[in-house]
């Protein structure tokens, strides 16, 4: 074929050189860029699609539905959480046994599709059944049995959760640290999945201001409060390495500024002379806003931002980013509010939870997991999903120092909900207040973490419209806690 | 029964497909003309058969008599053009005809799905143009001084394309199309060839400093008119080929270096000056946030492609409907979901022996004029068919480019048509020249108007190595 040999040897009469060179060079240059091309779409269609065509927009997930019974969504421990019932019409039904236990999970799949019901619509509509029954299938017009999805939720977990936080509303996330896998995700009030074409109108009644359809564990955008002061005082001591062990407040109950500002304690507890840790386990709030003060505020932003604020989590169900933000020009009050975690930020539980799972694995973050396995209809794996890394978010250092404090709240300070349990907890609670219609309100946060017998779990709990962090979402966390380490470990 | 026929059918679909394109390159490799003949009667009868079961597939789901005459009609033509070609030019390349007649076998069958009476229009189209396209190689073998109408071409192709940037009517954010009386013309379209050949002939002039300056001025000039039409996809596709007829003109790999400057800075320039450009990398880089606006288009190819998995829904099954301007720029993704991404691959890998040919021509023929136009030419081709593959499967972003031959559109068929046929043009002469050239070099060949041309296009003394790639090709 393209025989080198010819190569310099055609030369025509007045001396123009011919060259194949570049001939070659570009045949070889397009063949490799489409090799790539060819690659890339083979990558897509066998590793990528099955994450993309689940999406809600694509129509041609319904055609998949009509070949497909769809599967099962189980539970870690082996509970069914939604089914699918045929009658002897073959008209189908979704079942979801819990109720709205699970809603936030689960989600629904009727009015579109939230939660597991669309994440894992892909592999809920595909069926591995073996070949010949399903190709049987597909030539005699028959359904094949979807496959089915099992989570990495524990259901007595998430019941021991829902009870916990009772009747208010809030948000309860639990996640092995080590792993990732999510243990529990609690919303309240939710929905249930069952009638919700029913409830529809109701649910989305503009005079309704329940939010059920929201899950408040990762959707919910609230202010931080205190457990913000892990960052606080992560910023400070990165701006002091050297003084910030030295660092004196001394807590009149109220703390008043150079501008003639005045932030008080919860409660208006005076909490006498505090050391930085001591200020921490305290949550006081006049230390904290003294040192905000002083911050300089593109380190703290930059600090914000490498924990995730203004950023996507690693998360694949709907959530809200997290929303930090501060600027030179902002008051010295501005500045103040949010170094205790009032003022403009917002995040959610989940991600609260995040950072105190990051802790609990010496600084290291794993992708949270809701998706354990896939079973075909005869009950055989086909598929596991595995543990991944995210990244390091806290140094090894930083993560000692903030694990000591969290240790420190739950032995001398706002954490006393754990003092007693079996096992060490680690903790920080928040008491973020709000401006409702009757006047200002607390959200009550708790963000632990604790291991034992090599068992570990981090809990966030958000309880709005709560006492303190410490007397009300503290408790939740460590009912769940019990339940998980003590059973587990 | 049709659920098992169909389900059926799309498994023959992919390895006909597959057989085919294993012809292609065995083509290629194969040492015996014999051999490539073989393999080239054999594309033809997988070929037939293809269009034959995916007809059958969209017969039983439409039950449209008016369906069996068009399929007829498909037949005949399929049966008759190479025939015809390979009587009236006996030294065709058989490969290229086939090729050619896969591309419109795709075409007409996704397009019939999609839409019959579109599918009749494209048709009547390809008839013109397989009639238009047929006297190419008659005029190249007969009409030699076309090497020498270099202004000819620059004012054919200036002035269209001013012609569009005046007159043209405006598309999806770009003016491309002319309205003649309810036709719409594409000028863009011809000016491809006749850019690719005022390069040439340009080159194949002089390729002194000077005239290298005056022509890559004018090749600009091309190129900032269609940046003014905001046809961003042609203009890249000029630019390319201009860059590499530049880099086989004159062997210096600073010019592609440069080339690539170039495209780096005006890239970068057309980000921040166009937000249609903006839009569209956005958009490529994440088409799922924005997903019922400007990730629209790419949302539901992904879709499509995904879905339609390896083997593909089956004919009829899928939603190719679902996604915009399928017929043109998103025809690759229709054929991939209904007919399966093996197939789809198997249509790239066609394109790239399209294109491989293409090179070769270029690689034998001995005249720099013909050797510049194969390579402008190949380039322009295959630039095209990378520009919306990759487009629509979110490889690069999307550029608003078709498919030769397979997409519809009038202008794009017939325009494929010409430049397939120039190849079979400069096929025809190679091989003429090579039985030729044992006995002489000018045998068999009409008396060119300008004999100082000649002189310089064919080497006095004989060159050994010819006899021996005589039976090669």
């Amino acid at each position: 074929m393209m025989r080198t040999k010819r190569k310099g040897r055609q030369e025509s009469r007045n001396g123009r050189r011919l060259q194949n060179r570049p001939i070659l060079a570009i045949t070889y240059g397009v063949c490799a860029v489409f090799i790539g091309l060819i690659a890339w779409l083979l990558y897509f269609v066998i590793l990528e699609a099955p994450l993309v065509i689940g999406n809600t927009y694509n129509p041609r997930v319904d055609l998949m539905a009509e070949r497909v019974v769809r599967g099962e969504i189980v539970s870690a421990d082996g509970q069914t959480l939604a089914r699918t019932d045929r009658d002897q019409e073959g008209t189908e039904t979704r079942v979801y046994p819990y109720g709205s236990l699970f809603a936030p999970v689960t989600g629904y799949m009727q009015k579109g599709k939230t939660g597991v019901e669309s994440l894992g619509n892909f592999y809920l509509l595909s069926s591995h059944v073996n070949i010949l029954e399903r190709t049987l299938n597909d030539l005699t017009g028959q359904k094949s049995v979807g496959d089915d999805l099992w989570l990495t939720i524990d259901s007595e977990l998430q019941q021991t959760a829902s009870e916990a936080l009772g009747d208010r509303r809030g948000a309860v996330m639990a996640m092995d640290p080590e792993t990732g896998r999510i243990l529990c995700m609690v919303s309240k009030p939710s929905f249930d999945p069952n009638t919700i074409a029913a409830d529809w109108d109701s649910l989305t009644d503009p005079d309704n201001d329940q939010g059920q359809l929201l899950n408040r564990a990762a959707q919910g955008a609230y202010p931080p409060g205190s457990t913000f002061k892990i960052l606080t005082v992560l910023a400070y001591i990165h701006e002091n390495p050297d003084s910030w062990q030295s660092f004196r407040f001394n807590c009149t109950g109220s703390y008043t500024d150079s501008e003639g500002n005045t932030i008080r304690c919860y409660g208006g507890e005076a909490h006498g002379e505090q050391s930085l840790e001591q200020a921490f386990a305290n949550s006081c709030n006049g230390a904290f806003a003294q040192i905000g003060g002083e911050l300089s505020v593109s380190g703290f932003q930059s600090l914000a931002e490498s924990l995730l604020f203004n950023k996507e989590l690693p998360y694949s169900l709907p959530y809200t980013k997290s929303r930090f933000r501060l600027s030179e020009t902002d008051s010295l009050f501005v500045r103040e509010q949010t170094a205790i975690g009032q003022g403009e930020t917002t995040m959610s539980p989940l991600h609260s939870l995040l950072l105190v799972s990051a802790l609990a694995k010496d600084g290291e973050l794993m992708q949270p997991m809701i998706l354990d396995h896939l079973e075909n209809g005869g009950g055989e794996t086909f598929r596991s999903f595995h543990p991944q890394r995210f990244g390091r978010l806290f140094s090894q250092e930083d993560t000692e120092l903030l694990r000591q404090m969290m240790r420190k709240t739950v032995t001398e300070g706002t954490g006393s909900a754990f003092r007693d349990a079996a096992y060490e907890a680690y903790a920080k609670t928040g008491s973020a207040e709000y401006q409702s219609q009757e006047g200002m309100k607390t959200h009550a946060w708790c963000s632990a973490f604790a291991e034992y017998n090599g068992c570990s779990i981090a809990v966030c709990v958000l309880a709005e419209d709560g006492k303190s962090g410490g007397s009300t979402a503290a408790p939740v966390a460590r009912a769940v806690m019990d339940a998980w380490l003590l059973q587990q470990g | 029964m049709i659920t098992v026929y169909v389900e059926i059918s799309k498994y023959l679909i992919v390895l006909l497909m597959a057989m085919y394109t294993f012809c292609n390159f065995r083509y290629f490799t194969a040492a015996e003309a014999e051999a490539k003949e073989d393999y080239c009667a054999w594309q033809q009868r997988i070929l037939l058969l293809l269009h034959f079961i995916a007809f059958s597939v969209l017969y039983f789901q439409l039950w449209d008599l008016q369906l069996l005459v068009f399929y007829g009609a498909q037949l005949l033509f399929f049966l008759i053009y190479p025939r015809l070609m390979g009587l009236i030019y006996r030294k065709v390349s058989r490969l290229l005809l086939n090729n050619i007649c896969m591309f419109l076998a795709l075409g007409m069958v996704m397009l019939t799905r999609l839409d019959m009476d579109m599918a009749m229009r494209q048709f009547l189209l390809v008839l013109l143009g397989a009639a238009l396209s047929a006297l190419v190689p008659l005029i190249m073998d007969r009409v030699l001084a076309i090497v020498g109408w270099r202004w000819l071409y620059m004012i054919l192709g200036l002035g269209l394309l001013m012609l569009v940037l005046a007159a043209g009517s405006v598309s999806y954010g770009a003016k491309m199309a002319i309205e003649l009386g309810g036709f719409s013309f594409q000028p863009s379209e011809f000016v491809k060839l006749s850019f690719v050949f005022f390069t040439a002939s340009m080159l194949y002039h002089s390729l002194d400093f000077k005239n290298i300056c005056l022509t890559s001025g004018i090749a600009a000039l091309h190129v900032l008119l269609l940046v003014a039409c905001r046809d961003l996809g042609t203009a890249l596709m000029f630019f390319a080929a201009y860059v590499a007829m530049l880099y086989a003109a004159t062997g210096r790999a600073a010019y592609v270096l440069a080339g690539g400057g170039m495209f780096a800075g005006a890239g970068a320039v057309a980000y921040q000056l166009f937000s249609h450009v903006r839009t569209r990398v956005a958009a490529w880089r994440d088409p799922w946030s924005d997903i019922t606006n400007t990730g629209y288009q790419i949302a539901h190819s992904l879709f499509a492609i995904g879905t339609g998995g390896l083997v593909g829904m089956g004919l009829g099954q899928g939603m190719p409907n679902r996604i915009p301007i399928v017929e043109k720029d998103f025809i690759f993704s229709a054929i991939s979901e209904e007919m399966g991404a093996i197939t789809a691959i198997c249509l790239i890998l066609i394109c790239l022996g399209c294109f491989l040919q293409m090179m070769l021509t270029a690689y034998y023929m001995d005249m720099l004029f013909y050797r510049l136009v194969a390579v402008g030419l190949g380039v322009t081709y295959i630039f095209q068919v990378f520009l919306t593959i990759g487009g629509v499967t979110k490889f690069i972003p999307s550029t608003g480019v078709t498919l030769p031959f397979v997409a519809y559109g009038g202008s794009s068929v017939i325009s494929s048509f010409l430049l397939f046929m120039v190849f079979e043009g400069m096929h025809i002469i190679m091989m003429k020249d090579a039985e030729a050239e044992p006995a002489g070099p000018y045998t068999g060949r009409t008396e060119p108007e300008d004999a100082a041309d000649l002189e310089e296009v064919y080497p006095e003394e004989e060159d050994p190595e010819q006899e021996e790639w005589n039976d090669e090709d």
